[in-house]
């Protein structure tokens, strides 16, 4: 039985309530308790933060040379807040509706509701520490809006929010560092946990330099390690992100939730030809100025844009979603787009005998506000597109193409954020918690910032607080069984029966077969293939790939066939989880269940649940967190 | 397109390092930089060799993991970008390429084409921040930002930290770097009561780590990819008297 330990009484008291009821350490008690962070991006650092200034013993551990560097870094267009400075009607309670009604109610309403309530003090948080948010003249604070809302409540810093957010809380995290309270590692992978009388109490982790493997141990352990789109391979994320942690936790028995629902951005740089390593997106704020538009004739998709007269521009968008016209959610415009380009009306260059591309135009917002203010707003996503495609956006509509880009499932976790591992918590990315099947917009930075500055520090003392800990020696069965375990599997990747194949062989395979299967649209025979083909994938891989350098040494060819090992097993449960649901829901299309606008059909009287898998070797076993909708009854959603 | 690559190979921080000849065929100009390197990889796969070591993640110019130096330059000739936005249709007219890690002292080689620069984490942990615990702040907009400070903190504070600024100084040194920061938090109001322990703080370790001073050759401003301007250090100078 999965228990959420969710609060009861009125939706606005519940987060109060718990937080009374939470467990407390008293200040000079704090440095006897240790916590391992894994992760250090928004999550993360905000976490070890926060906890260092509380006085807990914290290490940190992340992949690339700087926490700095972590993905979130990445994040262009804003984070969202409660704060209705615009008066344009926005609360708590519309912050919230919106991201249930967004994810297409397949979300948890108690946590969704503290977010909505916490976001207003990220904000506050990130302006003390000197975040350079966009400003008006009068010297408040600017917001914008995005996809999928009606109101003005994204805060931004020019197209690089999440770099500004990141380095607000990485400079935290360095003050602590400096305190001595948390002791970061860098160029340092978790390959496994350690498990020792059925709680999460320590890690083992690669060195990436020296190769080194050693074990850690602490009294709790936190995953805040982002998400798996890269399962897809090309994805919009930075080319490290990886679901090792995760997978790991997953395979010691913390469940994992949601693994289809997966989004895919409507606003990337389409892809141009096959040796392509990762795309681009282009941040979703553009779809506010922007007008998205595709030929109406066949004949015009090889014309030069300009070339294409008015009335032959079919805004297809404003066509079919007339309220929302081309801030429609992502899932929705992401199919419309997909839909346009299948019935051969894309532009852009061929790729495998088709044109994935539709317009961006920013012509009449130009015209109206003028060259300067829309280069003072996009001046710098203007830049990276004419870095990438050669064309310059002020003079010719950009072109844009779906692409993988965020994932809502994760590993499951409690109102606590807990998993169901004792003693291991997820935050940010890595978690299935708020988004249900789709995200919004400007959501993703406010959840890893409320996980870590507001929710975890005070679930993770209170976890602290009711249990105690005997000291695990270095020397303990478990941690050598781990050791062994970590040891063995790189030996396995270095010394394959029949090596062949690099990782990145491997990884464009599973790419292809998950793009196809479990991308854009699911169906069922699709996804039946897919799951033989990634079996078949997966024996493969361990006779033959083909890993060269040595492991005591910094060796990414190694570290990356670790990590599509584990997308291979990973890409399974997305493709199982997809076919067990049978309905469309959010981002989760399944081509049986779509109605006829290509809009989500959902089956809330037998799909109204959270998908946990539990591993096993033979089959995951599925548990069911059924979804109680008590403050808000689920509609269909419409965007029309 | 073909090209003939020089590549910096050394096997470990204490190794001596050479060049290594490779050539690489078939090139496509919308492939980018990284990519034609990634290609190569994927051939010394193929021979059974020991790849390329080059750090790299977002691959989009934000998060200053990727840090070649191209035939002389840091991040290549291109003004204004990151290596792993340099695409091979801006070596139209070259042949042959030679591909080095930064080098600075304070970044020593960990292997091939990849430095530690832990210098630079350093330098942020000796003061690069406002001292605000959380939960401890105020309404967002109970202190106002006159609009051109606040943009003008933006671009300070759009550093990515990737070190192209050291390795292009002749000394070496750090200060485009510090000062980025120092200038960021003294434009807000927020920052702005630390300022002057901050900058000595962080001016201090800079000279800990190694780094040397600014004597105005100012390389740093043209060969860093987000534009970074001079004046920073001046502002900062100014911070320290
Ligand atoms: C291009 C792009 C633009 C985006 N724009 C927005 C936006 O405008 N607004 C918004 O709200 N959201 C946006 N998002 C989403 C958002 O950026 C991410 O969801 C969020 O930043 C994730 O933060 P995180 O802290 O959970 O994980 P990350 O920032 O991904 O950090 C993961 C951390 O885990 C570490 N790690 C991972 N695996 C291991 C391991 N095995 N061992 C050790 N360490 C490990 C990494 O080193 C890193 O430190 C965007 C995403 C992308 C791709
Ligand atoms: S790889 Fe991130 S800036 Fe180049």
């Amino acid at each position: 039985m999965l228990e959420s330990f969710e609060p009861i009484g009125p939706l606005e008291d519940k987060w109060k309530k718990h937080l009374f009821d939470l467990a407390l350490i008293a200040p000079q008690n704090r440095k006897k308790h240790k916590v391992i962070v894994i992760g250090t991006g928004l999550a993360g650092a905000s976490l070890c933060a926060t906890l260092g200034e509380a006085g807990y013993k914290v290490s940190s551990f992340c992949f690339q040379d700087s926490p700095r560097r972590a993905h979130s870094i990445a994040a262009q267009g804003g984070i969202n807040a409660n704060k209705n400075y615009k008066n344009d009607g926005d609360s708590t309670w519309r912050l919230f509706y919106d991201t249930i009604k967004g994810g297409d109610f397949r979300a948890r309403e108690s946590n969704v509701y503290r977010l909505a309530e916490l976001s207003s003090n990220i904000i506050d948080q990130a302006v003390a520490q000197g975040v350079p948010f966009a400003r008006e003249y009068s010297g408040y604070l600017a917001n914008r809006s995005f996809g999928g809302t009606q109101v003005s409540r994204t805060f931004y810093a020019r197209g690089q929010t999440g770099q500004q957010l990141l380095l607000g809380a990485y400079q935290a995290h360095s003050r602590q560092i400096e305190e001595g309270s948390v002791t970061h590692h860098s160029r340092s992978e978790m390959l496994e946990l350690i498990m020792v009388e059925g709680r999460a109490r320590g890690v083992v982790v690669r060195d990436l330099v020296s190769g080194e493997i050693s074990a850690h141990v602490a009294d709790c352990i936190v995953l805040c390690t982002g998400g798996y789109s890269n399962a897809f391979y090309l994805s919009t994320n930075a080319k490290g992100c990886n679901t090792s942690a995760t997978w790991r936790a997953y395979k010691k028995g913390a469940f994992f939730a949601n693994p289809s629902f997966t989004q895919i951005h409507p606003t990337c740089v389409p892809p141009t030809g096959e040796n392509q390593s990762k795309l681009t997106l282009m941040s979703e704020s553009l779809r506010n100025d922007g007008r998205i538009w595709a030929p109406k004739n066949v004949e015009d998709c090889e014309k030069n844009p300009i070339d294409i007269a008015e009335e032959d521009r079919d805004y297809f968008l404003e066509r079919m979603y007339p309220a929302f016209a081309n801030l429609v959610p992502r899932d929705v415009a992401s199919r419309a787009v997909k839909h346009i380009c299948d019935e051969g009306y894309g532009v852009g260059s061929k790729v495998h005998g088709q044109r994935l591309g539709v317009y961006l135009d920013f012509t009449d917002i130009i015209n109206k506000l003028g060259l300067d203010a829309v280069a003072e707003k996009y001046g710098n996503l203007f830049e990276m597109y004419e870095s990438i495609t050669g064309e310059d956006p002020y003079k010719t509509p950009m072109k844009i193409y779906p692409a993988p880009h965020y994932t809502m499932g994760g590993l499951w976790v409690d109102y606590n954020l807990m998993t169901t591992v004792e003693g291991l918590f997820a935050g940010g990315e890595a978690n299935f918690s708020d988004h249900g099947a789709n995200r919004l917009g400007a959501s993703a930075l406010m959840q890893g910032l409320a996980d870590g500055y507001f929710v975890l520090p005070q679930t993770v003392a209170n976890y602290l607080a009711r249990n105690s800990f005997d000291k695990v020696e270095e020397d303990h069965p478990e941690v050598e069984k781990s050791l062994d375990s970590v040891k063995a599997r790189i030996e396995q990747l270095m010394h394959a029966p029949d090596p062949k194949h690099s990782p990145e062989y491997f990884h464009q395979k599973l790419g292809g077969i998950l793009w196809e299967a479990c991308g854009m649209s699911r169906e069922s025979g699709t996804l039946e293939r897919a799951i033989k083909e990634i079996e078949t994938l997966e024996a493969k891989f361990w006779n033959n790939i083909k890993v060269t350098g040595d492991d005591k040494d910094l060796n990414q060819t190694l570290e990356r066939a670790g990590r599509v090992a584990d997308f291979i097993e990973l890409g399974k449960l997305m493709c199982q989880d997809a076919l067990m649901r049978e309905e469309s829901c959010g981002a989760h299309a399944r081509v049986e269940h779509l109605a006829e606008g290509g809009e989500a059909k959902r089956d809330d009287d037998n799909f109204s649940f959270v998908a946990a898998w539990q591993y096993n070797e033979e089959q995951p076993e599925l548990h069911k967190e059924q979804l109680h909708f008590e403050f808000i009854k689920p509609t269909v959603r419409n965007y029309k | 397109m073909n090209f003939t690559l020089h590549i910096w190979r050394q096997k470990k921080s204490d190794a001596t390092g050479d060049f290594v000849t490779y050539n690489i065929d078939h090139i496509d100009e919308d492939t980018s930089f990284l990519e034609m390197l990634d290609q190569l990889n994927e051939q010394l796969i193929d021979k059974g060799e020991d790849c390329i070591v080059f750090d790299y993640d977002c691959r989009e110019g934000i998060c200053g993991a990727c840090s070649l130096v191209i035939n002389g330059y840091p991040h290549g000739e291109k003004k204004a970008t990151t290596t792993c936005q340099l695409y091979m249709r801006d070596y139209k007219t070259q042949s042959e390429l030679w591909i080095e890690p930064w080098r600075a002292n304070t970044f020593p080689v960990i292997k091939d084409l990849t430095v530690d620069r832990s210098s630079f984490d350093s330098i942020i942990q000796s003061g690069g921040y406002v001292s605000v615990q959380t939960g401890s702040a105020p309404d967002a907009n109970s202190l106002l930002v006159d609009k051109v400070s606040a943009d003008e903190a933006f671009n300070s504070a759009t550093c990515i930290g990737c070190g192209a600024c050291v390795a292009v100084c002749p000394n070496a040194s750090a200060s485009l770097f510090v000062a980025a920061k120092v200038t960021h938090l003294s434009l807000m109001p927020q920052g702005k009561i630390e300022e002057q322990d901050r900058a000595q703080r962080m001016t201090d370790q800079m000279e800990t780590e190694g780094f040397g001073s600014c004597s105005n050759h100012r390389h740093c401003e043209s060969v860093c990819p987000k534009g970074i301007s001079v004046s920073n250090i001046t502002k900062m100078n100014k911070i320290l008297i």
